[in-house]
């Protein structure tokens, strides 16, 4: 991290006598969502200069954790967890919107994004890419899997793969018919769907040939035909599809878990003004369809998906009809505290022979 | 020691505890007053010990320490059993050159980082992988095997990725051995078992020792090859302490158990020096 960081200040120094704005843009994102061509125009037309680094919800909470929201200017973290973050650790800072062009947001989003992560009164997030996980399947091997609870089906045993996280819990909870997020609220309620939720995937644990970690893991899996069905995120299985048109994402029948990743800025970011410059940048329409293209997931953008490929929008209407979209459920913010329990569960899965 | 040399003396001591102070002293000062921090609301914390007792009222924490320590001592065992011949080899009856190449070719592989190693097993014991394909293209299996995900794997990436560490001291050691108290014990009347018994091994125990350390250390605290090798039996407990930080933001929990791996690491080097009857500042000094 030193060694780079000098040669950039150098260069920003170099840079800040031609442009009097020009700041470092230290971006703390998700993978695909900062393609280079887009660096390189944003580069171009405004003088900054951006510094990538790609993590996923947990570790970028854990970082900004780490160093009291400093390190950097502009991260994105689902929106769920962002004013329960705040809460404890204190890592954002609120945002103004005087400095966002809020027109080139799709209203209804940016309304539940706002009003998600709102804390004492202040809104942290701002919507950026949105998406669902939910099941990608082999249809040519595995097409009786239609929802999470199939996963543990004596057809598919041994070659069935999902994380050990909060999703794959809330997935199961919704297709065994509880409905995790409206026991948010009440500890002990969502203690009991916990306690349902982990005797099921306890049971579930010979189906499995492994939990996965990162989307390539999963990805070599399906590609190798070693897993032929798994939960995994939208995208992971429309790339897929591209290879190997059996393979598909599925929205389940008891819905798909709808997540929206979102701009918020640390508590001790130094370029706030290229943030904004890059929110603006990011959100108009022609580079949110350059986003969504090497992503694989559509942004919030209005007009967004106006230079979107065919293939991708094809994908995007084959794994989801009106109904499914209508079934999608979204997170809510979670409350501080409830991950606590869901590691205990978690934790005991993993230990369960 | 005149003044001038006092100064020169702490000058050069210098590097070292800086060394010491900043990255080791320090931040287990700061470890060790999260791990008893207790949290009792948002933003609320209390001193006390509840963290640690978390430890010991869970039985899959102590459970999953066990495990991650049974098996590393295994590990240990098996690299001795493994290393040692081939230490003995390249030590005793190989000269010059060959001894040279052969030292090196033991050395490359730790060229390439231990993710890259990881990644070659995986793809060796795969289900598509390729000793899957060639036992199917011998005809000694049926169908496609999947050799990884087990503890087995975890083992075989823990004993490649440490063996290393146990060869280079046995070798020193066994070098240190003059050929002609070999000699002179076949002189004698001695046989080759009896020799190793009675010649060999209480010479090289010093590098038996400290490599058997070395190795259980490594081990222990190794988080990528049993998280990737191990699959969903992958149970580590350096895996929950980075589950602890990273994913459930417990920071409390994970600094104790840091301490606790710490703590009970030391007890087991010690209690293996003891029933080794050999004394750490013997077997590090040589």
């Amino acid at each position: 991290m030193k060694f780079g960081l000098a040669p950039a200040t150098v260069l920003v120094a170099a840079l800040s006598t031609t442009s009097l704005s020009a700041e470092t843009l230290r971006l703390l994102t998700w993978g695909g969502y900062a393609p280079e061509d887009v660096i390189a125009l944003f580069e171009a037309e405004t003088g900054h200069t951006v510094e990538v680094t790609t993590s996923n919800n947990e570790e970028m909470i854990a970082k900004l954790r780490a160093t009291n929201g400093g390190g950097f200017d502009l991260a994105q973290p689902s929106q769920d967890r962002i004013a329960s973050a705040q809460e404890e650790f204190g890592i954002y800072k609120p945002l103004d919107m005087s400095m966002v062009d809020a027109a080139q947001f799709i209203p209804s989003m940016l309304e539940a994004t706002a009003a998600n992560t709102t804390y004492e009164g202040e809104v942290y997030g701002l919507p950026h890419v949105w998406g669902t996980s939910g099941l990608v399947v082999n249809t040519a091997e595995a097409g009786q899997v239609t929802d999470y609870t199939d996963l543990c089906d004596a057809s598919v045993a041994g070659s069935v793969s999902y994380r050990l996280k909060r999703p794959t819990l809330i997935g199961f909870a919704y297709s065994m018919g509880l409905d995790p997020f409206a026991a948010y609220s009440d500890a002990d309620a969502y203690q009991g769907i916990l306690d349902e939720v982990e005797a099921a995937l306890i049971e579930c644990k010979p189906n499995v040939k492994t939990y996965w970690d990162g989307g390539d893991e999963i990805k070599n899996l399906l590609r190798s035909g070693e897993v032929v069905a798994a939960m995994a995120w939208d995208t992971g299985g429309w790339q897929l599809n591209a290879d190997n048109a059996d393979i598909t994402f599925v929205a389940p029948e008891a819905g798909a878990l709808g997540w929206i990743d979102t701009f918020v800025l640390p508590a001790r970011g130094r370029a706030d003004e290229a943030a904004y410059d890059w929110i603006n940048f990011v959100m108009r329409p022609e580079i949110a369809s350059m986003i969504t293209n090497t992503a694989g997931n559509f942004t919030a953008a209005v007009d967004g998906d106006a230079e979107v490929s065919a293939e991708l929008k094809a994908r995007y209407q084959g794994s989801f009809d009106q109904a499914a979209i209508d079934n999608i459920k979204w997170y809510p913010p979670v409350p501080a505290g409830l991950e606590a329990l869901e590691g205990a569960t978690l934790d005991r899965i993993n230990a369960s022979n | 020691m005149t003044d001038k040399s006092k100064l020169g003396f702490y000058l050069l001591l210098m590097p070292l505890m800086l060394w010491l102070i900043t990255l080791i002293v320090l931040p287990h000062i700061g470890l060790f007053m999260v791990s008893i921090s207790e949290k009792i609301g948002v933003r609320e914390y209390e001193t006390g010990l509840g963290n640690y007792a978390v430890f010991f009222n869970e039985p899959l924490y102590w459970r999953t320490f066990a495990r991650t320590a049974f098996m590393s001592i295994f590990t240990t065992i098996l690299t001795l059993v493994l290393g040692f011949p081939v230490a003995y080899y390249i030590a005793k009856l190989t000269r010059g050159r060959t001894k040279t190449t052969l030292f090196l070719m033991c050395l490359i592989p730790f060229w390439v980082s231990e993710l890259v190693r990881t990644f070659g097993w995986m793809i060796l014991l795969r289900e598509t992988g390729v000793l899957s394909n060639f036992l199917q293209y011998t005809g000694v299996i049926g169908g496609p095997v999947e050799f990884l995900y087990n503890d087995g794997a975890i083992m075989v990436g823990l004993v490649y990725t440490s063996i290393l560490f146990m060869i280079v001291p046995l070798v020193t050691t066994l070098d240190s051995l003059d050929d002609s108290l070999i000699e002179a014990g076949y002189d004698l009347g001695g046989t080759g078992y009896s020799i190793m018994r009675e010649i060999v091994i209480p010479h090289a125990m010093p590098g038996i020792v400290s490599g058997c350390i070395v190795v259980f250390m490594l081990s222990l605290g190794n988080y990528l090859t049993p998280i990737l090798l191990g699959g969903k039996d992958s149970l580590w407990f350096t895996g929950l302490i980075y589950t602890q930080f990273i994913t459930r933001f417990n920071w409390e929990l994970g600094s104790a158990f840091g301490f606790l791996l710490l703590a009970l690491s030391s007890t087991i080097v010690f209690l293996g020096l003891k029933l080794s009857r050999q004394s750490l500042t013997e077997t590090m000094g040589r």
